[in-house]
């Protein structure tokens, strides 16, 4: 049960950093409330290994202070930090069975024989390992040995919160689904604070009540899976994620107006003019795209149609730029020349990467 | 997994197959000729069956009581080395760097021993525990005051011969567990600290279970080299005093050259032989179930 | 070029890897293995690599019986999930690897190497050694160098999963363009259903060591022969229940109680089961003949454009796919409607039994 302050917080590994780009982890200063379920989502190498590895104790930072609850852990070892982790491969104890596996961190504690039996019991239940547990846990699946990994960090009934590091990397798309669930329910029965760090989006936006969208050192947003979906505050986070991303387009602005090209898409609201020395784009979700009919909207090139079942992609052109659409399951695609509207509300306007909020209603 | 077969890939083995041939069968069948044969001289040579071996394995007769003496000795031999090399080596090991030049540093000390030859070695504690030059055999006798001399006690000899072969192989056993310690990925180690598990704990949950098969050899080379072990006690000690370290291959040569009583020496040479086979099996078996119990990987 | 399994099968042991298996890929195509982890993915590729020996049957190519013949003397080419490539050499000399031990002459090896680079765009990155790259330009060494050898047949093994989900993404949609120019017989191997449906081609779907169908990739998807590959070509997993057919009425337990009615009427009385995918199960009636089932959610799942409804109908767990933000409590009870048109019906031995039919069937 923790809440976690970041302040002034930032990260190299070089011992004399002089310039920006010798930081991992640029500086920053948030908060995470107690009982939060939190993604640090990003590529690889935008620090949010890093970030994780200075929460849970694992990297000293080279500057700034982590707080749990308001008490100053930044050079406290991981043990003495109620923190569990789980790591992107499996760990667990070759020599024990499966029940003594998640016995371990209590016993470790001195916790009761009784207290230990219950906890693993309720444990094994949530994880559905209660036909293993006898059995040794050297030789099961990745899938059970991850799910042993989960239940060690569950079982202690003590810690603040819970670090998770790609746990999900070597689980099959099917059990994908059910351990997600899963977790996402014993987060919800319970109050611990969760971390979780991925490079895919779907775990990341599916797990998190917040989501915190890291690139290049920084946190470029943090916001609920809704917010990111549908305001990106900055280009990255409308390419970074959407499967396919955010349709970044340069345009030039006239009031509620964006031209690209020969094309003119109604934006929701007027803009003040950006001026000529940054680079001006608009970001349309492929899921605000419409077919159109008709002579609506504006006319694309289509490339190609990519069928994946439940939805069409429909790979388009516009002015020479590559633009993503969606379309219904059933949706006729016409062979010629197609035309597709975009949602006025959903289209945004970028100044350098960041979103420029709109002067007034049109 | 069985690869397609490619016969012709069996004229590769030849060269190998005729060298061996050369320098094991047909010596070891000039070893089989003589255990079955006695000798009075002259090159003069009389059938005995199997006489020698007989004699041989029964401990009345004056060979056999003298074989299952050095036996007994050279198994007590092995097991105090081992007693001693795999624990000292493995906590070596633990107590290495893990990164950095000392690593480097510390890699090349731990090696030396392990590059000097044979007779250089038995020969430099000859010299060095000598109770009147020996640096170590004066300290002792003369500083300490303990009575110590390796060619008229038997405790001096035996624990000179042991403290060599430690100073000579338990680098081989320290590098051994070094590199097995060093596969052993991070995450186990920051989950047993997250787990709150004691040092003892990650020793004996992490790090001996992931040592098994490393150490597993490591026994079993040092078993072998102690077990036919011959060079360095015999500079050292020559067997004595009287035959107190008088271990299989001492004996066999003392036999075979000593008295010349090649049947004998023959009979012995190849029930030596067999013993270090049969205890390679038995560790080859252990090996291979061991990694029978690993789980297969995707 | 033509690669032809007649009754291939692998025994190791007594674990059957691969049960008898015929199989016919043609040139120019791209083949999907679509299974699980240890469904025998892998092995198939090595039985068609040369790099193991089947126990029984034949392999063809060109109508040539190369099932004796070891891997030096086929004319393969392939791609690992790790980043394979030599780390001392530049990307140059790595793609021009494979021509310099045929021996080409120096101009065709530059002409072939500037070719592949382009194709992969790499053009910037041929001085670089290996480690230098990112992880995706890693593995485009490596399919460059694939390529370049001019091999009749490409195994890739899950190329792409080591990568970041977006560095994936970009991939699959450049895939089929490399693939297109190559002309060589394609085999893909993967674990997620969304990367079949991505490249197209056909697909083989595999379980334990079994092809369970083979076909062109959006008719498998479409229509499933059986349960298995209905379980297996489907993210997230298909819904599953118990159906039994009495005297006109169809009956999931104590669910549902209904006359049989669209493609359920022509089924033979007896005991079934009944799929359905997550995105055909809406909150609200979409057609005139939906089903009302009354269902307790266990945990929702928001991704900003979706929401994953799990919930419990009787025994069974289901997953509804509803588009926008959804968001329930756990234990919460809602209404859901199942379009009995796009019913996949199984008979207890799994065989298909019905299936959606015409444009409910897109």
């Amino acid at each position: 049960m923790a809440r976690i302050e970041l302040n002034r917080l930032a990260h190299s590994y070089k011992a004399h950093p002089s310039k920006p780009s010798d930081f991992a982890l640029k500086e920053m200063t948030h908060t995470w409330e107690h009982g939060g379920a939190y993604a640090l989502l990003g590529p690889s190498g935008c620090g949010k290994t890093t970030l994780l590895n200075i929460i849970s104790g694992l990297v000293t930072p080279s500057q700034g202070a982590v707080l749990f609850d308001g008490r100053d852990v930044t050079r406290l070892p991981t043990e003495k930090r109620n923190i569990a982790q789980v790591f992107q491969f499996p760990v667990i104890y070759d020599t024990m069975t499966v029940a003594q596996n998640l016995a371990f961190p209590l016993k470790n504690r001195g916790v009761d024989r009784a207290t230990i039996d219950r906890r693993i019991a309720e444990v094994s239940r949530m994880l559905g390992l209660e036909r293993e547990m006898n059995r040794p846990a050297r030789g099961l699946t990745a899938d059970m040995k991850q799910k042993i990994s989960l239940g060690r960090g569950l079982v202690r009934a003590d810690v603040g919160a819970i670090l998770f590091d790609e746990p999900l990397t070597v689980i099959d798309p099917h059990m994908k689904w059910l351990l997600r669930a899963q977790l996402k329910r014993v987060h919800e029965e319970s109050d611990v604070t969760m971390i979780y760090v991925t490079h895919d989006q779907t775990e990341a936006l599916t797990f998190a009540d917040k989501v915190v969208v890291m690139y290049d050192g920084e946190v470029v947003q943090l916001g609920t899976p809704q917010e990111l979906f549908e305001r990106p505050e900055h280009t990255f986070v409308g390419y970074f994620i959407g499967s396919p991303g955010m349709n970044v387009l340069p345009a030039r602005i006239e009031g509620d107006r964006a031209h690209v090209g020969a094309a003119a898409i109604p934006l929701g609201a007027g803009y003040a003019p950006l001026g000529a020395a940054v680079k001006s784009e608009i970001g349309i979700r492929p899921e605000f795209l419409r077919l159109a009919a008709g002579t609506d909207g504006f006319s694309v090139a289509l490339k190609r149609v990519e069928d994946i079942g439940r939805h069409k992609i429909l790979r388009c052109e516009l002015d020479g730029r590559p633009l993503a659409a969606i379309a219904p399951e059933a949706a006729e695609i016409p062979a010629d020349g197609i035309r597709l509207s975009a949602d006025p509300a959903h289209v945004h306007v970028y100044a350098d990467g960041h979103r420029v909020p709109a002067a007034g209603r049109a | 997994m069985d690869k397609p077969l490619y016969h012709r890939a069996w004229f590769l083995v030849l060269p190998a197959f005729l060298l061996v041939v050369f320098n094991a069968v047909v010596p070891m069948m000039t070893v089989v000729n003589y255990s079955v044969q006695d000798t009075f001289g002259n090159n003069q040579f009389f059938w005995n069956g199997i006489g020698w071996y007989q004699e041989l394995l029964d401990p009345s007769t004056e060979l056999g009581g003298r074989f299952y003496d050095s036996l007994g000795r050279n198994l007590l031999f092995s097991a105090i080395i081992l007693a001693i090399e795999v624990p000292l080596g493995v906590l070596v090991a633990l107590s290495m760097p893990r990164a950095g030049w000392r690593v480097a540093a510390c890699l090349v000390l731990m090696a030396l021993p392990l590059l000097v030859p044979w007779n250089v070695v038995g020969t430099i504690w000859q010299i060095f525990a000598r109770e009147d030059i020996g640096l170590f055999g004066y300290f002792v006798n003369h500083i300490l005051g303990i009575t110590y001399n390796y060619t008229s006690g038997v405790f001096s000899a035996w624990f000179t011969i042991v403290v060599m072969d430690v100073w000579h192989w338990t680098s081989l056993i320290a590098l051994l567990s070094y590199a097995g310690l060093k596969s052993i990925p991070d995450a186990y180690y920051q989950a047993a600290a997250i787990d709150g598990a004691s040092r003892w704990a990650v020793f004996t949950t992490i790090q001996l279970p992931k040592l098994r098969r490393v150490l597993l050899i490591g026994v079993l080379l040092r078993f072998m080299d102690s077990f036919m072990i011959y060079t360095e006690p015999f500079v050292v000690t020559g067997g004595g005093p009287g035959n107190s370290t008088t271990i299989l291959s001492i004996d066999l040569v003392k036999i075979a050259l000593g008295q010349f009583d090649l049947g004998k020496a023959a009979a012995m040479s190849i029930v030596y032989n067999l013993i270090i086979l049969a205890v390679c099996w038995v560790f080859y078996t252990v090996m291979t179930q061991v990694d029978a119990q690993r789980p297969k990987e995707g | 070029m033509t690669l032809r399994l007649e009754n291939v099968s692998r025994v190791v042991g007594a674990e059957t890897h691969i049960h008898p298996t015929t199989l016919t890929l043609e040139k120019g195509t791209i083949n999907l293995l679509l299974g699980p982890t240890l469904s025998g993915k892998t092995s198939l590729m090595r039985l068609m690599a040369g790099l193991d020996r089947p126990t029984a049957g034949r392999i063809t190519m060109d109508g040539v019986d190369v099932t004796g013949l070891p891997v030096r003397e086929r004319n393969v080419a392939m791609v690992y999930q790790q980043f394979i490539n030599y780390p001392s050499m530049t990307v140059y000399e790595n793609i021009a690897s494979p021509l310099r031990v045929k021996g080409a002459p120096k101009a065709e090896i530059h002409r072939k190497v500037m070719e592949a680079a382009a194709l992969l765009r790499l053009e910037s990155q041929l001085d670089k050694t290996p480690l230098q790259l990112s992880g995706g330009q890693q593995q485009r060494t490596a399919i460059a160098r694939a390529i370049v050898k001019g091999a009749g047949l490409v195994l890739l093994d899950e190329p792409l999963a080591n990568l970041d989900y977006k560095l994936r993404e970009e991939l699959r949609v450049e895939l089929p363009r490399i693939f297109d120019k190559t002309g060589a017989i394609f085999v893909y191997a993967t674990t997620e259903p969304t990367e079949a449906l991505l490249l197209g081609g056909n697909t083989a779907t595999l379980r334990e060591g079994r092809i369970t169908q083979f076909g062109p990739t959006v008719d498998v998807y479409r229509r499933p022969d059986d349960r298995a590959t209905a379980e297996i070509f489907s993210d997230p997993p298909m819904n599953f229940a118990r159906m039994a057919i009495r005297g006109g009425q169809m009956s999931l337990g104590q669910v549902l109680n209904r006359p049989a009615t669209g493609p359920l009427a022509a089924l033979a009385e007896g005991d079934y089961w009944l799929g359905f995918r997550p995105h055909h199960v809406t909150l609200g009636a979409e057609s005139p003949h939906a089903i009302r089932v009354s269902a307790t959610v266990a945990v929702t799942e928001i991704t900003g454009s979706e929401s994953f409804i799990h919930v419990d109908v009787g025994a069974e767990r289901w997953i509804a796919l509803v588009p926008g933000v959804v968001e329930y409590l756990p234990e919460t009870v809602i209404d859901i409607h199942l379009d009995p048109d796009r019913f996949f019906v199984f008979g207890t031995d799994g065989r298909l039994a019905a299936a959606p039919t015409g444009a409910a069937a897109a």
